[in-house]
C-alpha cells in the first residue's frame, strides 16, 4: 500500500513538473508566438501585407505610441499611473506650432520649450501626488483636463497652421523650420530607399536608453524596489518620493518628444489629432506585462506591445476591417494580454509555492 | 467512539515537488486544547488551510463528529463548524469599516439576510459579542483607528460569533499584551467548558503552560510527538519538533568597548520621563517591554523616523539627529524594520535584489548595477546565514518566513555598520530560524553597538549581554544577561517595579 501510494505521488509529481514547464513556456513566449503568428497571417491573408510599404506603415504608427507607452511605463514602475500623456503630447504638438508659427522662434528654442514643459507638468504630476497625497490616477486626469482647455486657450480654439489669421486679426508670420519638419518626415534608408522614419530611429534610441536605465541602473532597480513595496524601499534609505516625481517628469518629457514628433510629422498644430495616443499607449505598456512573462512593466515588453498594436491595426486595415472595429478588437487583444499575465503568472506562483 | 471530535488519517498534501504533509494522523478531542507546535516549514500552516477550506488535501481523510469533513471553501469550513483566526491580522479585520461591521461581516454575507442592513440590530448584536468577549470598545469606532493587538481581538471575536465547534487559533498571541493574552485566555477556557475543540499554534511556552492539555509537535509533515497528562513536557515536546535536544543559548558574554552611541536625558515623546542609555561597541543589548511601551520609538529616532521630544543622542561622541533613514545609513546606523511584510520584503524582487537594495552603490559602477556582484554577494550570505532555498533567484515570496527573515538580515549585515539596530527580528520566524539569526547577530557583533528590540523574554536571554526594559516610553530597568532574576525583569516589563529601579 505505501509502495502504491508513493507510485502515485511520484507519477503526480511527474506531470505536475510537465505542466509547470509547459506553463513557463507559455508565459514566456506566449506573447512573441502571437506576434510571429499575427505576422504570418497577415502576410498570407492580408494583399501587400509583407512589403516594405506596409512595414513603413506600421512603424510610422508605432513610434510615436511607443514613445509615450515608455514613458507611462515608468510611472507604471513606480506604482503609479499618467493619464496625462495623451494631453501632454497634444498640448506639446500646439505649443511647437504656435513657438514657430506665431511667434517666429526657431527649431531649437521650440523643442527646448516643449521639453521644459513636459518636464514641468510632470514634476507637477509629481508632486501633486506625492506631497498632496491625490491618488495618482486622479491628479493625472485632472491633469489631462487642464491641459485639454489649456491647449486652446492662446488660438481661442482653432488649429495652428501657416499663414492662419489670428485672433486679432493678423496674419501668423511665422513658419516650421525644415530642420524641425525632418524630423517628423526624413526617412532613412534601410537595404531598401527611404525605409526607415525618423521617428522610428527617436523610438529605437529613446527604447534603448529606457531599457539600459531600467534594467542596469541601480537608480531603476530602486524605482522598481518603490512600484513594488514603497515602504520598505523607504526603510532602506530610498528616496521614494524623488524617484516618483522622477518617473513622472520623464514621463512627461518622453510624452512632449512624442508630442514634437506628432508636430514635425503633421506639420502643423491641429486640435483634432492625438486622440488615441493616450489609450494606444496605456495598452502598450499593459501589454508589455505579457511579453517574455515579465509580469512587471518593462521597456522591451512595451515596445514589443507598441509594435503589436501597430501591426495589428495595419493588417486590419489592409484586409479592409472597418476602421470602426479597429477599437474593438484593440481591447480585446488588450484583455487577453492581461489575462496571459495575470492569471497565468498566478497560477505559477501557487505551483511553485 | 471514543470523545475524539476531529480525527484526521493519512493525510498527505503536495505543492509542486514539495511533499508537504505525509500521512499526518492526528485526532482533536473535544473540550481540549491542543497546542500544535513545529518549525516553518513543517507543515502547521498546510494543516491549518486544509481544515479552514483554502486547500484540498491531496490524500487522507478527516472525519468531524464520526462524519465526513473535505470543505472546498473556507464558507464550507465555517459552516461546518471549523472556524480559523489567521496569523496575518490583517486577512481578518477590513480597516475602512467599523468595529460592529467588522464582527457581522459574515452574517452580512450569509445568503438569507436580506438586502438592507439593519443598523440598530447589528449594533445590537455586535455589542453582545464585545460583551461576552469582555471587549471594552464602542462598536462604532472605525477599525483603522485601532492598535495591531484590538484587531487581534475583534478577529478573535469574529470567529466565535459563528459558534465554532472546532476553533483553530494560529498564533494569536503574537502581537497581544499580556493583559490581552490573558482575556483570550479566559475566553477560551470558557469555551473549552463548552466543548469546543481548541487547535492552538504557537511557540509561546507560558501561552502553552497556561492553556494546553496536549501538546503535538510536527516535524517534516508528520506529527513527532504527543505529550498530554498532567504534567506536560514541553522540553520533550521541543525536542521532538527540533529533532535534537533544545541546548541552551550559549552566550559567551561579549568584553564591551568604546561607547557608541550615548543616549542622555532622551524624551522619547512629551510627558515621557527622560533616561539614559549607552550602547557599546561589540555587545547586544535587547530592549523588551509590553505592546506600546516605546522600543518601536526608540528604534525610529535612532535610524531618523522619529523626532524624541528632548535629550541628546550621540553616535561616536557626535550629535546623531539623523533627518532621514538615508541620513542614517550614511552616519553607520541600520535598521531592520519590524513587521518584514508591510516594512522590509520586496515583493517583486528575487533573493540577490532584495539583498542588495540598501547598497546597490557597492555592487554598481557609476550607477550601472553589477548582476554578477549582486548574485556573488548573495550566495556568500546564503551560504552564511544558512538560508534555505534553491538559489539566490528564487523568488522572495516562496521562502518561508523564517528565511525571509534571514534574507532581511543578510542585506543589513552585506556592509559594515557602527550601530545596527533589529526591531523583533524574530516575529513570524520558527525557533530554528530564530536560534540562526540570534547566532548570526551575535558573531558579527564584533567592532558595532547592535541593539535588538524583542517582545518575549525568552529571545532576549538568547541573544542578548544586556536586556533593557522599557516601560511608557522610557527605560525603566537594565539587567546583565546572566543568571536573571526573572521575576524582577518581569515586574519591570509590567511596570510594577518602575519607581524603585529606575536605573
Amino acid at each position: 500500500m505505501t509502495v502504491e501510494a508513493d507510485k502515485t505521488t511520484a507519477s503526480t509529481r511527474a506531470t505536475g513538473q510537465g505542466g509547470r514547464v509547459a506553463l513557463d513556456l507559455a508565459i514566456r513566449y506566449g506573447f512573441l508566438l502571437l506576434l510571429a503568428g499575427l505576422v504570418l497571417f497577415f502576410s498570407v491573408f492580408a494583399e501587400g501585407f509583407a512589403g516594405p510599404r506596409s512595414a513603413v506603415f506600421i512603424f510610422q504608427s508605432v513610434a510615436i505610441t511607443g514613445i509615450l507607452a515608455l514613458g507611462v511605463t515608468f510611472t507604471l514602475v513606480v506604482g503609479g499611473f499618467d493619464l496625462s500623456i495623451g494631453s501632454v503630447a497634444t498640448s506639446s504638438m500646439m505649443l511647437a506650432a504656435y513657438m514657430m508659427v506665431v511667434l517666429e522662434q526657431g527649431a531649437g528654442a521650440t523643442i527646448l520649450a516643449c521639453l521644459v514643459m513636459g518636464a514641468l507638468i510632470g514634476v507637477v504630476n509629481g508632486i501633486l501626488i506625492v506631497r498632496f497625497k491625490v491618488p495618482d490616477l486622479l491628479a493625472t486626469l485632472g491633469m489631462m483636463f487642464l491641459l485639454v482647455g489649456l491647449q486652446r486657450i492662446p488660438t481661442e480654439g482653432r488649429s495652428i497652421s501657416v499663414g492662419m489669421t489670428l485672433p486679432d486679426g493678423e496674419t501668423a508670420a511665422g513658419a516650421f523650420s525644415p530642420a524641425f519638419l525632418t524630423m517628423g518626415r526624413h526617412r532613412f534608408d534601410l537595404f531598401l530607399d527611404d525605409l526607415v522614419p525618423a521617428p522610428v530611429v527617436f523610438l529605437i534610441v529613446i527604447g534603448v536608453l529606457v531599457w539600459c536605465f531600467l534594467e542596469l541602473t541601480r537608480h531603476g532597480r530602486l524605482m522598481y524596489a518603490v512600484g513594488s513595496n514603497a515602504r520598505a524601499a523607504a526603510l532602506t534609505g530610498t528616496n521614494v518620493n524623488g524617484y516618483k516625481v522622477l518617473a513622472y517628469a520623464i514621463s512627461g518629457v518622453l510624452a512632449s518628444v512624442g508630442g514634437l514628433l506628432l508636430a514635425a510629422r503633421l506639420g502643423r498644430g491641429d486640435i483634432a489629432s492625438g486622440t488615441n495616443l493616450l489609450l494606444d499607449a496605456v495598452a502598450a505598456a499593459l501589454i508589455g506585462f505579457a511579453v517574455l512573462g515579465a509580469a512587471k512593466p518593462n521597456a522591451f515588453g512595451t515596445a514589443m506591445g507598441a509594435l503589436f498594436v501597430g501591426i495589428l491595426l495595419q493588417g486590419l486595415t489592409m484586409m479592409n476591417a472597418p476602421y470602426y472595429t479597429q477599437d474593438f478588437i484593440k481591447g480585446a487583444v488588450l484583455v487577453v494580454a492581461l489575462v496571459f499575465t495575470f492569471a497565468l503568472s498566478a497560477r505559477r506562483a501557487r505551483g511553485g509555492g | 467512539m471514543d470523545r475524539s471530535f476531529c480525527r484526521m488519517t493519512g493525510l498527505t498534501k503536495a505543492f509542486g515537488d514539495n511533499l508537504v504533509l505525509r500521512g499526518l494522523d492526528l485526532d482533536l478531542p473535544a473540550g481540549q486544547v491542543t497546542a500544535l507546535m513545529g518549525a516553518n516549514g513543517a507543515g502547521k500552516s498546510t494543516l491549518v488551510k486544509i481544515l479552514s477550506g483554502v486547500h484540498a488535501s491531496d490524500g487522507g481523510r478527516i472525519e468531524i463528529a464520526g462524519r465526513d469533513f473535505a470543505p472546498a471553501t473556507p464558507a464550507e469550513a465555517i459552516r461546518g463548524g471549523v472556524v480559523t483566526v489567521h496569523q496575518s491580522i490583517d486577512d481578518g479585520v477590513i480597516p475602512d469599516l467599523d468595529v460592529a461591521s467588522n464582527l457581522m461581516i459574515d452574517r452580512l454575507a450569509e445568503p438569507g439576510y436580506g438586502f438592507f442592513l439593519r443598523r440598530g440590530g447589528l449594533l445590537a448584536e455586535a455589542r453582545g459579542i464585545a460583551a461576552r468577549m469582555g471587549f471594552d470598545i464602542d462598536v462604532r469606532t472605525p477599525v483603522a483607528q485601532l492598535g495591531v493587538a484590538d484587531r487581534q481581538l475583534i478577529a478573535i471575536a469574529r470567529a466565535m460569533s459563528h459558534e465554532p465547534s472546532l476553533l483553530i487559533l494560529d498564533e494569536p498571541t503574537s502581537s497581544l499584551s499580556a493583559l490581552e493574552a490573558e482575556r483570550l485566555f479566559a475566553l477560551i477556557d470558557r469555551l473549552k467548558a463548552r466543548g469546543v475543540a481548541v487547535l492552538y499554534i504557537s511557540h509561546r511556552m507560558s501561552d502553552i503552560r497556561r492553556i494546553a492539555d496536549r501538546i503535538v509537535s510536527m516535524r517534516d509533515g508528520e506529527i513527532a510527538g504527543v505529550f498530554e497528562g498532567d504534567a506536560l513536557d514541553y522540553e520533550g515536546a521541543v525536542n521532538a519538533m527540533l529533532g535534537h535536544g533544545l541546548t541552551d543559548a550559549d552566550l559567551t558574554m561579549a568584553q564591551p568597548g568604546r561607547a557608541v552611541v550615548e543616549m542622555t536625558g532622551l524624551r522619547l515623546r512629551a510627558g515621557a520621563r527622560p533616561f539614559d542609555l549607552t550602547l557599546r561597541e561589540n555587545e547586544v543589548v535587547a530592549v523588551t517591554g509590553l505592546l506600546g511601551s516605546g522600543k518601536t520609538a526608540l528604534a525610529l529616532a535612532l535610524f531618523g523616523l522619529h523626532r524624541p521630544a528632548g535629550g541628546a543622542i550621540r553616535l561616536d561622541g557626535a550629535p546623531h539627529t539623523p533627518r532621514s533613514p538615508a541620513a542614517a545609513i550614511r552616519a553607520g546606523v541600520f535598521m531592520s524594520a519590524k513587521d518584514r511584510a508591510s516594512n522590509a520584503v520586496v515583493p517583486g524582487f528575487d533573493i540577490a535584489r532584495n539583498i542588495s537594495v540598501p547598497f546597490l552603490g557597492a555592487v554598481s559602477t557609476l550607477s550601472v548595477v553589477s548582476r554578477g556582484q549582486e548574485r556573488a554577494q548573495a550566495q556568500d550570505l546564503i551560504a552564511a546565514l544558512d538560508i534555505v532555498c534553491r538559489s539566490d533567484r528564487d523568488a522572495i515570496l516562496s521562502l518561508s518566513g523564517g528565511n525571509q527573515q534571514k534574507v532581511m538580515l543578510a542585506r543589513w549585515l552585506s556592509q559594515a555598520c557602527r550601530f545596527l539596530v533589529l526591531d523583533e527580528p524574530f516575529q513570524g520566524v520558527d525557533i530554528r530560524s530564530r536560534r540562526d539569526i540570534g547566532a548570526k547577530v551575535r558573531r558579527t557583533a564584533q567592532g558595532r553597538a547592535t541593539l535588538v528590540c524583542v517582545a518575549e523574554l525568552d529571545e532576549a536571554f538568547e541573544i542578548a549581554d544586556r536586556i533593557v526594559v522599557m516601560h511608557d516610553h522610557a527605560v525603566t530597568a537594565e539587567f546583565v544577561n546572566r543568571d536573571v532574576d526573572v521575576g524582577a525583569i518581569l515586574s519591570a516589563v509590567t511596570g510594577s517595579a518602575a519607581e524603585g529601579q529606575a536605573a
